[in-house]
Parts: C-alpha cells; structure tokens; sequence
C-alpha cells in the first residue's frame, strides 16, 4: 500500500508497485487532466509535479512515491487562475488540447526556474509535444506568463 | 458557467458519470472575469446531453431557458479545428441571440437518426464542418429568430414587419417596445413559419468574421474537458490489446496459461487479428497482463516484405503499371520531344502515421437493448451505425456520446476501435474502456500512402515549359475507405493537386497508377496533396533552376491571368521578404498549393549548418479561404497545419521491415517540438466567390516543398524524397 498526497487529498494506492503514476491518478484517484500519449516520457502529455518538481508520470512507479506530494493540472490553482493558465486564455493557444496539461505543467514549474526566459530557455526546457503544433501561441504563452508572474 | 453546471447536474443524476469532473472542481472556472471572455459563449466539459432535449428547445438545435441562456447544439466534432465555436457562430449571426450567454453542445448523433436527420451530416473531414454548415446552420438560426419575432408580433398584435431582433431582444419598431427571447421562447416554439426566411448573404454578416475566442480553450487548460479516454463508466474493466504486428495478418492462437490465477484479469479475447486482456483496476493491470502473452500469427506472404522492396516496385510501376489518365490537354508526347530542354525527375514520399496525442481509444457499456459509447469522433453519425451493425442493434439503440477529440488528422472515423471494444464488451459482459498503447497506435494507423512520382517536362528556347507529363504511383485512400473510383480508373485522392494543378503549360498530361500494399491507408489531413504538392512544387523549382529564373517570378508567369492565385502568391513574396539578401547557408523556398477550395502560399527561411543540420527559422503563410468565420480560428489552423506538415517533411517516414510498420513511439517517430518550431505569419484574405473554402488541411501541403526549395537555395541541393532528415546536407552550404 502507497500513499500520496494529490492535490491537497491523501489517497492510499492498492495496485501493483510498479504501476506508473499516471495511471494511479487517471484510474484509481479519478483525475483524468492528466494524458497518456506515449508512456515512455517522450510527449510530456502525463506531466505532473511531484515534491514541487515537472516529472513525466508515466514513467514514476508508484513504489517511489511513498509519502510524496503529487500536484495535478486539477490542482494547479483555485478555479484554474494561475497566470500561466491566464497566459493560455488569453493567448488561445489549445486546439484539441489533449497536450495542454502537460505543457501548463512543465512551463509552471520552469518559470520558478527562468523567472526571465529567452527563447533559447524555452527551447531547451520545454520538450512536451503537441502535435496539432501550437508551438507559435505556446511561446507566446510562456512569455506572457513570466510577465503575469512578475506582476 | 451556468452552461456547465445545468449540464453536470443532469449528468449527475443518470449513470453515466465523468466522475473527474466534479472530483477537479474543473466547472468553478470563471471565465467571465477575464476581459476577453466576457462576451464568449461556453461550453460545459462534457458536452453532450444524455436525453438529447432540453424543456425550452425552439427546435432541435436551440433552446431558450426563460433567464435568456441560450443552448445551441453543434453537429460535428471538435478535435481542435476550432468548428465548434465557427459553427455556433454562423448560426448566431443569423440567431441573434447575446453571444455572453450562449452555451454549446453536442448535437446527439442518436436523434439525429430518430428525427429524420435534422442534424444532417456529423462529419469533421475534408475541411467542411463550417461550409458544409453554412447554409444549414444559418437556415435554422433565421428560423428560429422569425419565430421569436412572430411570438412578439402576436403579442403586441403588430405586424411582424414592424419588429426586428438583435441580442436576444425583440423590438417594436414604432413603439419602442421590447421582449426578451427568453420571454417570449415558449410561444415561438408552437409557431410554424408559412414559409422559410431568406438567409444573409456574406455582404450582410455583422458577426461573422469577428475574431472570437475559443468555447472549448478554458476547459482545456485546467484538466477539466473530457475526451474519450477519460470516460469513467461505473463497474467498467480496462482493456488492452495487441494486433497482429503484419497489418492483415490473423491470430493463430495464444496460450492464456501465463495468466491463470493472475488478479484482477477479467477475461482474454481473441479477435480474428487480435488479442486483448480485459482487467480491473487500471489500464495498466490490463497491459502488464498483455506483455505475458505470445500470441501466435498468421502473418502470409506480407512477412518478407519491406520498405526497399516497395519502391523498387512503385518505381517500376511508373513504366509497367496500369495508368489512368486524370488529364489530358495538348499533346505532350508531340511536344516533349520537340522541346530545347528536357528535365526528369522522380519524388518519393513514405507511409506516414496520424499519430494524434490521444490514442486510439473507445469505451463502450453494452446491454442487450442499448449501447452506450463514449469516443472521440470525427463522425459520429457513421460510427453510429457502424456500431449498431457490430453489437447487433438498430442504429437508435445506439447513444454515441461525442467527446473532445485529442487530434483526429483523418484518423477518428474508422471505428476500428469502436468495433473492438464492442468484440471485447460480448466477451467479458461488462462496461469496458479500450486503449491501444502509443505502439499500437502508430504501427495500427491506416496510414498516408506511400508515392512514387515522375515528372517529364520540356521547355521552350525561352525557358519556359511548354509540355509536362506527371505520372504518380500510389495506394488508394478511397478504395479503402469503401468508394469506387470512376470508370476511368482515375483515383481522385492520388492525383488530388497534380490534375488540377493552376500552372499554364499548352500540353499537360496527369496519369495516376493505383498500387496498394498490405499496409492499410487512410485520410491523412490534406490526402493526396500532402504527398503531391511537395512534388510538383519541388519540381517547378527545377524548371526554374534550369532555365536560370527566379523561382516566385516562374511562379508569377505560369499563374498569369489567375488572379487570385497571384494575390496570395504575391503576398506571400512579400511578407516573406522574397529576394531579400540572406547569409550563406540560409535560403529561402515558396510553394502554393489549392485544397479544399483555398489557397495557401508559403514562404519559408530555412539555415542548413555546416554539419547538415536543417532549421525552419520563419514560414509565412498567405491565405485565401474565400470567406472566413472566425479569423482567430482560422489563422491557427494554417499554424497548426504548417507544423503538421513540418513534421512530416523533416522526419516522417513509417518504415516497413519484415511486413512489420518499424516506428512504433515518439523516440523512433520524431515529432517537431518548440525547439524545431519556425516563427510563423499567418495572412489571411479572403476573396469571396460563391464557394466557401476549408481551413483545417490546406496549409499542410505547401511547407514541404517550400522547405525543400529554401533547401536547395541554401545548398544547391535538390530534395526528391521525404523526410529530408534522410538527407545529408554536411558541407553543402
């Protein structure tokens, strides 16, 4: 038996040790924000924060999270407010959005690190795919954030 | 959010539940305090309306509750193109009705088949969800605005004449007097019209071509927006399934022995070319489960086959095959001979995979009178019956709740994973939730047809082609999808582009050869000009290359007297900054290309370092759609579809070995990622005309010519297959 801490709400895991992450939120805890798309942590769709960090879910057994603190695209912000959700709205940037967690995931936890990101940062960091090619909005996106951020 | 909350309450009361949804508290979004949103319609996280009626319903498409909230049903799908919001909005335009408080949702596929197809078509493909709707939608949004009227008319005793409506409000004109729709919705759905009113023509729109925002994109940014993998069916089992690795191929058995006594696996299902474990729990029980087996296969003759063994055989097909012949002007084998120069060159394109980020998917609870489906569809309509014919039902005992679809690309209306789902339901008698693994996906695609294409062109003293002949080989998306061709032989989809190329050349033949492997093919966003364009654009820049002109201006004089191709053609050029100097190693390439009755030029800037290595640094896009509903949707389709057409011109290729599709995951089928990802302009300029164009699929196929040709501007090297990462360009630039 595991036990995690998901956004906020302590859930005790009865699966096998070695199921991933991602599939003990979507199938057991019920939150379902957070995507498989590829399940060897190349797409980044499954991404969540673990201990404050962007982790690929899909490739963390369960057996290593004893105790953890787990933070879903559910449970980023009260009523889905954080800036880099606001920078997502007000730049339009999903179309079939099934990235879209992911990607609002992995930038949070990259603008703790690059409070002022340069293109270049954002390049190197930000890996998730989207293959209905959002790529100029997203950029935009990040960029709007840090300013949201800052103010 | 109202919208949301009405529309989770109803669900929360059947058994079907999305039980995410109110567990993420992802309705409490308030959309309404951000500036941009304030005038937006919404739409709930899922969608659809289990009872497909609503108590307030003018008609099947639009309801009005007595506070002035307005409910208006979208018939297609909305896998991102955006259509749920264009579609909406030309129905408002002739509605009326305060746009703040529209909600939007699925139109039900089931009562559509009950009542007589009051929907008509549900299908998302060929770039038609909006001019498909046009006139439907606008059709049923003046309807229902002349009821409103006529409710108000009888209530004031006035001629209707005198009354006129605009955000959800009735006006008596001499009077002053006003009713709102919600006041006056219940009696306008008694009237009867005597006769239909006129719809507006473009020259009258007010809201259509207002740039709005997107319904769906604040459920999609807080987890929120269902798609069909995250339906959640109470008592429902988690499947997993592999298939036969050669495509065709049959299962000869499997020993179910490794999973005897194992917990939790509901039941082994054997399918004629396939196999899958149904297991509660998780998905991953079910594919843990899966991986113990070793299913045997039949895998016929299609097992010694591979991609080299393919082209040898496309490429003798150009002389051996049987071609039909799609266009035939001039006399190209009189003029060919005669001409000063004479150029030949063959282009390659591979199989490629959809790879939406969404996989195939499909949940399905089946009783033995109804059956309810959840699935991201780009047809929900044909699914339907696809679906009834596979679980032995009549179409209206089957509910196929529409989810958002995570990419579609052409992909999402084969049901093949519906009928599977159904297969494993029978089996294991319980609500069941189908995956395919990235793996399946990818090498279980019905895939874009591999092509092999030749060009013969001669040119004149002046440089000038005066004759061409274009010969393709390639599989056939249309036999497979169950159409006939023509009796000419002609396959419409494998000379889409070629035959009706725009280029003024005297003698023009275009012949196509059919040629299928046991790989199965399917529509692929812009079928047949994604292969085609980059070929016969590539190959215009070797007849300008060869007789010393500039690519944009060969352009310009085959396209003389066709003004519209010119004006994006032109505006591409010069928004791109054609014959602007650039450093060396740096080039610039320009492709044009109609589909689905659009136009779309592009210009793309493109760096090749000294190792080879290939950066798309900026793409400008000109569009002409002929008419545009929403600007702001529009412009992020010819995005998105540069990007997906990038990916395929710079890495896509579906290798075959052994009978066996070799790229199974994202680390062997490379993606295009923001590092990769060019700075894009979209221009948009519509035209007008009589027809409308399609948005989704046309600005895929230029970007890989347009790539090519900046490639060789770069280098000197000509691009004549795909994917260009194939290619060494070390040293060239």
């Amino acid at each position: 038996m595991v036990t995690i801490t998901v956004n906020g709400t302590q859930h005790q895991l009865d699966l096998e040790p070695d199921t991933p992450l991602l599939w003990a939120l979507r199938d057991v805890v019920g939150l379902t924000g957070t995507k498989y798309g590829c399940g060897i942590a190349q797409c980044g769709a499954c991404t969540v924060h673990i201990n404050g960090e962007a982790m690929r879910s899909c490739s963390v057994p369960i057996a290593l999270l004893d105790g953890a603190t787990i933070t879903t695209i559910e449970g980023l912000s009260p009523g889905g407010r954080h800036p880099v959700q606001e920078a997502w709205i007000a730049e339009d940037v999903p179309q079939c959005g099934y990235c879209q967690s992911g990607q609002i995931m992995a930038t949070v936890a990259f603008l703790k690190d690059h409070p002022n990101p340069t293109d270049a940062d954002i390049d190197s960091n930000i890996t998730n795919i989207c293959r209905c090619g959002t790529y100029e909005r997203l950029r935009r996106a990040i960029h709007r954030a840090a300013e949201l951020m800052k103010a | 959010m109202d919208g949301s909350q009405t529309a989770s309450t109803t669900l929360n009361r059947r058994k079907f539940l999305f039980t995410a949804a109110t567990a993420a508290g992802g309705f409490a979004i308030g959309i309404g305090a951000l500036p941009r949103w304030a005038e937006a319609a919404t739409v709930a996280a899922q969608p659809w309306d289990e009872n497909a009626s609503s108590p307030h319903e003018i008609d099947a498409w639009i309801a009005i509750d007595p506070d002035d909230s307005i409910l208006i049903r979208y018939q297609r799908a909305e896998m991102g193109q955006g259509s749920m919001t264009a579609v909406p909005m030309m129905l408002n335009e002739e509605l009326q009705a305060d746009w703040s408080h529209v909600r939007i949702e699925y139109a039900s596929a089931n009562r559509n088949i009950r009542e007589n197809k009051v929907y008509g078509d549900m299908f998302s493909n060929g770039s038609r969800s909006i001019k498909g709707s046009q006139k439907l939608v606008q059709q049923v949004g003046a309807s229902a605005r002349e009821r409103l009227i006529a409710a108000a008319a009888q209530r004031w005793s006035v001629p209707a004449g005198e009354c006129a409506a605009a955000n959800s409000v009735v006006t008596h004109k001499p009077s002053g007097r006003t009713l709102r729709y919600g006041e006056l919705a219940a009696d306008a759905a008694k009237i009867k019209l005597d006769k239909e009113p006129a719809i507006k023509t473009p020259d009258q729109f007010t809201f259509i071509g207002k740039p709005m925002p997107r319904v769906d994109v604040p459920l999609k940014v807080d987890g929120s927006a269902k798609f069909g993998i995250d339906a959640q069916v109470p008592g429902m089992v988690f499947a997993a399934i592999i298939q036969c690795p050669v495509p065709g191929g049959k299962l000869k058995g499997v020993d179910e022995s490794p999973l005897s006594g194992a917990p939790g696996i509901v039941g082994v299902v054997k399918m004629a070319d396939a196999v899958a474990v149904a297991a509660t729990g998780s998905f991953w029980r079910a594919q843990q489960a899966l991986a113990k087996l070793h299913p045997e296969w039949d895998v016929g003759p299609a097992g010694n086959t591979d991609t080299a063994q393919f082209l040898r055989e496309y490429r003798a097909a150009l002389d051996e095959g049987k071609a039909a012949t799609a266009r035939n002007q001039g006399n190209v084998d009189q003029a060919l001979p005669g001409a000063a120069k004479t150029l030949e060159a063959v282009y390659e394109t591979p199989y490629l995979s959809h790879s939406p980020m969404e996989p195939m998917n499909a949940t399905v609870d089946l009783k033995p009178d109804r059956l309810d489906i959840w699935v991201g569809t780009q047809d929900a309509l044909d699914e339907t019956e696809k679906a009834a014919k596979a679980a032995g039902l009549e179409p209206e005992q089957v509910y196929l709740h529409n989810c958002f679809v995570g990419g579609g690309f052409g992909r999402r209306d084969a049901a093949d994973e519906v009928v599977q789902a159904i297969a494993i339901a029978k089996a294991v008698q319980k609500p069941v939730k189908l995956i395919w693994t990235r793996e399946e996906d990818t090498r279980h695609d019905k895939f874009r047809p591999m092509a092999v294409t030749r060009f013969k062109a001669g040119l004149g003293a002046d440089g000038m082609p005066n004759a061409w002949s274009i010969r393709t080989v390639a599989g056939s998306v249309p036999l497979a999808a169950g159409l006939r061709l023509p009796p000419n032989g002609v396959d419409f989809v494998a000379i889409a582009a070629l035959a009706s190329n725009p280029y003024n050349i005297a003698n023009t033949r275009v012949e196509c050869v059919v040629k299928d492997t046991h790989l199965p093919v399917w529509w692929w966003r812009a079928p047949g000009a994604n292969q085609n364009v980059f070929a016969i654009e590539s190959f215009i820049d070797e007849i300008a290359a060869a007789s010393g002109q500039d690519p944009y201006q060969l352009r310009r004089k085959l396209l003389a007297g066709k003004a519209d191709y010119l004006k994006v053609l032109d505006a591409a050029a010069e928004r791109g900054d054609w014959g602007k100097p650039l450093p060396k190693g740096r080039g610039r390439g320009i492709a044009i290309c109609e589909d689905t009755g659009s136009l779309c030029a592009q210009v793309a800037e493109v760096t090749v370092s000294t190792k080879g290595e290939v950066k798309v640094d900026r793409v400008t896009a000109a569009f002409d759609p002929r008419y545009v509903v929403n600007p702001l949707t529009a412009a992020e389709q010819i995005e998105g579809a540069i990007i997906f057409g990038l990916t395929a011109a710079l890495y896509g290729k579906i290798d075959v070995k052994n009978g066996v599709p070799v790229q199974a995951n994202f680390d062997t089928y490379r993606m295009v990622r923001l590092a990769q990802a060019p700075k894009i302009d979209v221009h948009i300029m519509p035209s007008g005309g009589k027809e409308w164009g399609g948005a989704g699929e046309p600005g895929t196929p230029p970007i890989a010519g347009a790539v090519a040709n900046a490639i060789f501007a770069a280098t000197g090297k000509r691009i004549r297959s795909l994917p260009i990462m194939d290619h060494d360009l070390s040293g060239s630039a």
